[in-house]
């Protein structure tokens, strides 16, 4: 069986699938929508947490999050799980599609056949729509795809119990209400706020514009303190997670400045045109860093003062980055 | 970024199939989206992690074929895990997991661990028993899994 669903592509995976569950029960609601109503766009440089035995750095809030918050602020009904067994974790996925119900999963990457092979790293937050299942296949609506794909269910078990960094252990989440009117207004202020606040406020300093800042400076450090060699492949890294599928830090200052010209427009707030160009500005600024730093990996022994160069980039970002979210904090209606 | 500005640097990304959807400003100064075939500084990016792989794997094959390694630890460079990764997948210990990459302990293994360790990697026991095999393997992007 098949269930009737229009599968988009999106920029990034979270904001797809959110996106694309919500239209199903009809609310239509755009991808920079979905990741600003459900405060996606967040910054993260965390020393402590490692990927490919790396500092993790991300550029956008924890899986899970954009879904969770998008489905709360506009009062609709979810539930998620998450399964220790993968055979019940199937059994589930099954009885929910037969009842009709589109149903979105957190997977891995690495055994993701339809995905290019250079792509697949033991990354483990993607997310994917199962839409139906026919015999053994299943319809997957991937929203960094361009058409529906399929996978057996024995990739997909694989999948949805990858292992690694942040295990995605079978989670799944789907829609089971939906109110009678939307309102959307009150949820795109609450997401606003909130991500000037994780932008600016917390207190420890490993996230938002800290975050940036700590980067800078660690990274100031990396060819002395780790030899050239690891410094590039540590620079090489914050690429990955910056521009990668799934990621796409600049990609998100964009689609985040995608959705304050949204805004400017429902609340009538003119003065978000020129936040959103703000915002463009910061994210040709990491595309320039990208480049820069892409520069810097190609051409091995640069030496330090590329990476001087390169802190002080991000330097730049951060205080740019401050300037949009103080004056996005008190927004109001 | 503008509209014609957005990059299509060819690489591993396929028209049709896959592509990044970009927002981008428009003439008017509108966002709007537009997919790009690949940007040069990421393909750069993700083509260093995969050098750095089979830089390892190279190193790792002689070791092999000097005694010292066992193939485990090349399959699992080769499927970019490291011991941790790989004690999950095959539900063993770590500490475990790092005696198996030493030839001395892997020529004992049981054939079932040794089937075990070959279906994590994707390849028949053969490839992980029988050493020659190793003899001439380069490790590049067609010899991946």
């Amino acid at each position: 069986m098949k269930i009737d669903f229009k599968h988009q592509q999106a920029a990034h995976c979270e904001n797809g699938v959110t996106s694309n569950l919500l239209r199903y029960y009809g609310i239509e609601l755009s991808e920079p929508m979905v990741f600003g109503i459900g405060s996606g766009y967040f910054f993260s440089h965390m020393p402590f947490y490692k990927l490919n035995g790396m500092p993790v750095t991300s550029f956008r809030v924890w899986p899970g999050m954009i879904f969770k918050r998008v489905t709360k602020r506009l009062g609709i009904k979810v539930k998620r799980n998450k399964y220790k067994d993968s055979r019940r974790a199937m059994n589930d996925l099954d009885r929910l599609l037969a009842e009709g119900k589109p149903v979105g999963m957190l997977v891995g990457v690495f055994h993701l056949p339809y995905f290019p092979r250079e792509y697949r790293f033991h990354f483990n937050a993607h997310n994917i729509t199962a839409f139906g299942k026919e015999g053994d296949q299943y319809y997957i609506s991937d929203p960094v795809m361009e058409h529906v794909e399929v996978l057996t269910a024995e990739e997909l078990k694989k999948v949805r119990f990858a292992k690694g960094t942040y295990p995605p252990s079978g989670r799944m989440y789907y829609i089971t209400g939906v109110p009678d009117q939307i309102n959307l207004k009150p949820a795109i202020i609450k997401g606003i706020r909130q991500t000037a606040k994780d932008m600016l406020t917390i207190p420890i300093p490993f996230f938002g514009v800290r975050g940036i800042r700590v980067l800078a400076k660690r990274m100031r450090n990396w060819p002395v303190k780790l030899g050239n060699k690891s410094a590039v492949l540590n620079l090489g890294q914050v690429i990955r997670m910056l521009e990668e599928i799934g990621t796409g830090g600049a990609g998100f200052r964009f689609i985040f400045a995608a959705f304050l010209e949204e805004c400017a427009v429902i609340l009538d707030i003119p003065r978000l045109n020129d936040v959103s160009r703000e915002m463009t500005a910061v994210g040709d600024r990491w595309r320039e860093f990208a480049y820069h730093a892409a520069r810097v990996f190609k051409n091995r022994d640069n030496g330090m003062t590329t990476y001087e160069m390169l802190a002080d980039m991000l330097l730049t970002i951060a205080d740019m980055e401050e300037h949009v979210f103080k004056q996005l904090r008190t927004i109001s209606l | 970024m503008k509209v014609n500005e957005v990059p299509q640097d060819e690489a591993f990304l396929k028209e049709g199939k896959i592509r990044d959807l970009c927002y981008v400003v428009d003439d008017k100064g509108h966002y709007t989206k537009v997919l790009s075939k690949g940007w040069a500084p990421k393909n750069d990016a993700i083509k260093l992690a995969w050098t750095v792989v089979y830089e390892h794997a190279e190193e790792i094959r002689k070791q092999i074929l000097a005694g010292k390694l066992s193939p485990v630890a090349f399959y699992m460079e080769l499927n970019v895990m490291d011991t941790g990764i790989l004690a999950n997948y095959m539900n063993l210990s770590r500490r475990r997991i790092k005696r198996h990459l030493k030839m001395k302990v892997f020529k004992k293994l049981k054939p079932e661990l040794i089937a075990r360790y070959a279906e994590v990697f994707g390849i028949d026991s053969q490839d992980l028993t029988d050493i020659e095999r190793l003899g001439d393997f380069k490790p590049t992007d067609e010899n991946r899994f």
